[in-house]
């Protein structure tokens, strides 16, 4: 089928552009920057903010560049005596409904609003301050996610994130007219609706209106404390996207420079959650080996497919919106949180210290970890397994804070004991990333031998399609495995947590044909977490993962069974996979939640 | 958790489940006490596989989906400017006075709520106003106490 | 253009042919026929945009597809209209009978009447008329079937994609266009939305002809019109009146003497001063600029006991709560007209403000995303320019 074409002219230049493409997209194709603040390249068109308006030949209204396709013969001027004064109307009323207070405001010089206003040189006084009269509030009662509404406007990014990207709708918009805002049900505070914590709405936030509560300075002051032994975990995705906000472009690796950051900002134990992982690719991973053979061999009724829980935010999409189906979830705790229970009981005991004195403090990709961390269940090591939670952009600031040279300081290494990691735990921080170790694993178990897939890259997990599949027929295994002879092992990942539902509502139905499933709450997995760098699309996801891959291949050892320190914590601590002590600290249970 | 009420599930069962269905629920749900609870509209949510956030911003939209708890008779007040120039400010301040309320509060007994809203339509007719449904022009104060009186004598 | 008196007409309300009897002639015609009557007659949508209801209706009618709809926008809201009440009241067969036209040709089996909520008290009525009408059709052989939908008390809801945002079950915020109704309305599916009015000029064109009807009116502006009178005047009511009148002679009609403004078009339409009324007629050519005046048929008329400050005021309050609020001219540009004014008033801003305020409402109406929002300019711009002194002292 052959696309027809349209002819326009863009600022006195006749172009052609496919039928469909936007005056948006038409312009960008030209090297024409066309101002926008509602739209964003993961979400739907909305066509409100009405920045990116302009001027087209014979037409009686200025359209708006994003929502207009491109016709046949239309001239269009993208930076007009009247497209300017428009648009400079638009930002100074946005301007005037938004608080201006950006000394003080977080997003501060990574703010949409706040680059365009500087653009277009608005003046604050040119129309009323209206957020005098308003009674907006700031909510901060949720552990994970910061809601101001002085400086929302109400461009919906959020709205259709929540709704489009993850099905979760916790946010919408509510009134009319100038009592519209963006609120949650009955405007109840974030700590008590639907909100899965996932912070994707952070991430499209074109402004300060939505950010992850920080943990900032009670991380410095834990480090100020000479009684306290403060330790730092940091996830796999951290890695691949910390640069983005150092001064680096997307997809560049910084590992070595940033253990270096963390040990400059004073941690007493630089340490990875990579070590975490791998411990959970071996409890998970022997926890799908045993349903199957409760299931094949005992006969039992054990909730099978097996679904991921290393990803908060979908645990608690499932509990609020699948209640029934709980069972399904791995009981493994997430990296993270088998990381901080193993650190004030194993790493304390050898290390000959008290764990009330031990602060783990864990730097994530993610908003959801913060409310993870804060969950009444995870206290198994007897104190709150995991204390402090900062995100990618937190640690950024901090490591901003201290001075350091980013650019130039020397790589360092982890520090051994729980600092060591293989290739599967870092591709955890991309989508597939836990099932793909979690079959170099299982596979090896059962048979004996190494996953058929070429260089133990299995490719068909990969990718950045919202829903993928797989199958691995088990052949010739090992004698203990018998009763998996021929048995073909079919997966399915999914990210997103709109994709999740579509996954889940197969499951819900006792429909669906896996036997294992990933699922991650965040476009892309973890490196496109809501605690990454802002902004964030496709391209920059697809360049994180990339990164995740290569961190992958210059692994010495690619396979979490291989992960010597994880063998040692079995030989010294833990006994077994799904032994008695790893129930009692890697495992846990869920909570079935309302819907509002 | 909660048990959804049987009145929501009836009038969701009678238009259907469609989202399409949406407004006229909520109107039916509303009526029977002339306000829609934190409660309705979450199970109204629930009932059609809506988020609760969502049926919120829908019903907060339009102005007779009244999400505040009113009294079993609303009084409308048009606040247009064609009743305004009929003297539709007297007619409001006759009814505060009589009714001991002012405009957005409910009568102590719980018999009227009095509200103001745009045009309604009577506009050479004025001024005039709704009481629920029905409507009532070329008020004088005098009229309007009487119409009052009747509404009360009823309820 | 050619100017005429006011000239009184009785198509709407007459009673002297029976709706039964112009259908089942109009049905004899062809889906083309009725299209090309159509679009001769000149007749343009009442509800106030006024756009070519001929042509709306062949567009709707060259999609595929066996799911369309007809819609009829019964949801009057704008500010001094009360003609759509009293057609529904009186004569709703008649827009029961534009329906099924409209579906006819359109190929359409089911159609709506959005009310709105104010109304309500019609739908017992109504509900009667409906079941006459089904009654018609199954005489008629046309699978057509009419159903209320009540409206939630939304005036942004007469713009017709909030309109069928609203029976979609959403928020009443208007789309993006294109696409238009015709093409991807109600469901998806291509919509013909319709003004009450609208739809009894089609049954009443179908009775008396497009020559006939093209007859009256002005170049561009043909027929005839109701409109709503109502303010300064004691002969408030409905009238339906030749297109193309001068103001002048609208104001020696209905105007009790004092007359110093008349508001055409309700709070989304202009004012024009005395000094106007002459050069002033009412159609579709231009906006304020032709001094042809489009309107949806409100008139409000103002003595010069009134305060022009007190009546943009009012409207701008209006337009500060009915925004549906999405977009950004609309939403803080109405609240910054309204708060711009009273601190002009009280004196917290120079007078010159009301220049940066005029300049604001020109950018609303080029950037906003419908009609509400870029109407907007027309009361504010029309009421400043003229009674500029009543806005500061």
């Amino acid at each position: 089928m052959t696309v027809k074409m349209i002819n326009l002219t863009i600022d006195g230049k006749k172009i052609g552009v496919p039928e469909g493409t936007t005056l948006l997209e038409a312009a960008k194709l030209e090297k024409v920057k066309i101002p926008t603040l509602c739209y964003h390249d993961d979400l739907c068109i909305a066509g409100n903010c009405r920045v990116c308006v302009v001027e087209v030949e014979g037409w009686r209204v200025l359209p708006a560049a994003c929502a207009t396709p491109a016709m046949e013969g239309m001239v269009v001027y993208t930076n007009s005596p009247l497209v300017r004064r428009a648009r400079r109307d638009i930002l100074a009323l946005l301007v005037s409904e938004h608080s201006t207070q950006c000394t003080t405001c977080y997003r501060s010089t990574n703010c949409e609003l706040q680059e365009l206003a500087a653009e277009y040189n608005i003046d604050n006084e040119i129309y009323i301050n209206l957020i005098k009269d308003k009674h907006f509030t700031i909510d901060r009662t949720s552990w994970a996610i910061e809601k101001d509404e002085t400086k929302c406007i109400r461009c919906q990014r959020c709205v259709r994130t929540c709704a489009e990207l993850q099905k979760v709708n916790a946010l919408d918009v509510i009134h009319k007219g100038a009592n519209m805002k963006i609120a949650t049900f009955f405007d109840t505070v974030m700590s008590e609706v639907v909100c899965t914590n996932c912070g994707q709405c952070i991430n499209r936030c074109p402004t300060g209106a939505l950010t992850e509560r920080r943990y900032i300075d009670e991380i410095w002051d834990a480090l100020g404390d000479p009684e306290k032994h403060v330790i730092v975990q940091t996830a796999p995705a951290v890695r691949v996207a910390l640069g983005e906000v150092l001064g680096f472009e997307p997809g560049v690796r910084v590992t070595g420079k940033m253990a270096a950051a963390l040990k400059h900002l004073g941690f007493d134990s630089v340490l990875d959650t990579d070590f975490a992982a791998d411990l959970t690719i071996m409890e998970e991973g022997h926890e799908l080996l045993d349903r199957l053979k409760r299931k094949l061999v005992d006969k039992e009724d054990v909730s099978l497919p097996l679904m991921t829980s290393c990803s908060p935010g979908w645990i608690k999409f499932i509990e609020h919106m699948y209640p029934d189906h709980l069972g399904h979830l791995s009981t493994c705790k997430s990296p993270q949180q088998m990381f901080g229970a193993i650190a004030k009981t194993y790493y304390a005991e050898r290390k000959g210290l008290d764990p009330k004195n031990i602060v783990n403090v864990s730097v994530m990709p993610c908003s959801a970890k913060k409310y993870e961390a804060n969950r009444i269940e995870m206290n198994d090591s007897g104190f709150q397994d995991v204390d402090l939670v900062c995100t990618t952009r937190e640690l950024g600031h901090m490591i901003r804070q201290s001075g350091v040279d980013f650019k130039e300081i020397p790589e360092a290494k982890f520090d051994p004991f729980m600092g060591d990691s293989t290739g599967a735990a870092v591709i955890f921080g991309a989508t597939g990333g836990v099932m793909e170790a979690a079959l170099r694993t299982a596979y090896e178990v059962v048979t004996g031998r190494e996953v058929p897939f070429d260089g133990l890259n299995i490719t068909p997990v990969r990718g950045m399609d919202g829903i993928r599949e797989a199958k691995v027929k088990l052949e010739n295994v090992l004698p203990e495995w018998s009763f998996l002879e021929g048995v073909e092992l079919r997966v399915a990942i999914a990210h997103g947590l709109t994709n999740a539902t579509q996954i889940m509502d197969d499951v819900a139905i006792g429909n669906s044909p896996y036997h294992f499933i990933e699922i991650m709450a965040c476009p892309g997995g973890c490196i496109g977490g809501g605690g990454q760098p802002i902004p964030t699309n496709a391209e920059i996801r697809r360049k994180r993962a990339e990164a995740i891959y290569t961190e992958d291949e210059k692994m010495v050892i690619r396979k979490s069974h291989q992960n010597p320190e994880v063998i040692q914590l079995y030989k010294e601590f833990l006994g077994k996979p799904l032994g008695e002590k790893s129930h009692h600290l890697l495992h846990t249970k869920y909570v079935r939640r309302e819907r509002v | 958790m909660r048990t959804r009420q049987s009145a929501v599930k009836a009038a969701v069962e009678k238009h259907g489940k469609e989202r399409k269905n949406l407004l006229p629920i909520l109107q039916e749900v509303k009526r029977s006490k002339n306000y829609l609870s934190r409660s309705d509209i979450s199970d109204v949510a629930a009932e059609m596989n809506l988020s609760s956030a969502y049926v919120y911003g829908v019903a907060s939209f339009y102005h007779f989906l009244d999400l505040e708890e009113r009294g079993q008779n609303i009084i409308w007040i048009c606040k247009t400017i064609s009743c305004y120039m009929k003297g539709s400010k007297d007619i409001l301040l006759a009814l505060e006075e009589a009714l001991k309320i002012k405009v957005g509060e409910t009568t102590s007994d719980g018999k009227f709520t009095l509200l103001q809203t745009n045009c309604i339509g009577w506009c050479h007719k004025g001024p005039a106003m709704l009481i629920n449904d029905q409507p009532f022009t070329d008020l004088t104060t005098e009229k309007v106490l009487n119409i009052i009186e009747e509404y009360y004598q009823k309820s | 253009m050619a100017k005429r008196k006011l000239k009184r007409v009785d198509l709407i309300f007459s009673q002297d042919c029976s709706c039964k009897d112009i259908l089942t002639a109009a049905l004899k015609k062809s889906r083309e026929e009725i299209i090309q009557e159509l679009i001769d007659s000149g007749l343009k949508g009442r509800g106030g945009a006024g756009f070519p209801t001929g042509l709306k209706w062949k567009m709707a009618a060259a999609e595929k597809g066996n799911r369309k709809y007809v819609i009829c926008n019964a949801d009057e809201g704008e500010p001094g209209t009360f003609k759509d009440r009293e057609i529904l009241d009186r004569v709703a067969l008649k827009v029961l009978g534009g329906m099924a036209l409209c579906a006819y040709v359109i190929d359409a089996r089911e159609g709506y009447i959005y009310l709105r909520y104010e109304y309500r008290f019609l739908i017992p009525k109504l509900e009667k008329m409906i079941e006459t009408f089904h009654k018609w059709m199954d005489e008629f052989d046309l699978d057509f079937r009419v159903k209320l939908f009540i409206g939630g008390g939304a005036y942004v809801c007469g713009e017709e994609t909030s309109l069928i945002e609203s029976m979609e079950g959403k928020r009443g915020e208007p789309r993006n266009k294109p696409p238009y109704p015709t093409n991807q309305g109600y469901l998806g599916k291509p919509t013909v939305v319709n003004n009450v009015e609208t739809l009894v000029y089609t049954m009443m064109i179908m009775r008396i002809g497009a020559e006939e009807f093209k007859a009256m009116g002005i170049e561009g502006s043909s027929g005839s019109k109701l409109f709503s009178v109502s303010g300064d005047t004691h002969k408030a009511g409905i009238y339906e009146i030749e297109m193309g009148m001068t103001l002048e002679d609208f104001v020696k009609e209905f105007g009790d003497g004092d007359t110093k403004a008349v508001q055409v078009g309700g709070a989304s339409g202009f004012c024009v001063p005395r000094k106007r009324f002459k050069e002033t007629t009412i159609g579709f050519q231009g906006g304020l600029k032709g001094f042809s005046l489009p309107t949806g048929g409100s008139m409000m008329i103002f003595n010069s006991s009134r305060s022009m400050y007190n009546v943009l005021h009012n409207y701008l309050e209006f337009f500060e709560e009915e925004s549906c609020g999405q977009c950004t001219p609309c939403r803080v540009g109405c609240q910054q007209l309204l708060k711009g004014i009273e601190a002009i008033k009280r004196g917290e801003k120079s007078h010159r403000y009301l220049n940066d305020l005029m300049r604001l409402s020109e950018t609303m109406k080029l950037t906003a995303k419908c009609g509400l929002g870029q109407s907007v300019a027309n009361s504010f711009a029309s009421i400043v320019e003229n009674f500029r002194e009543e806005m500061i002292y």
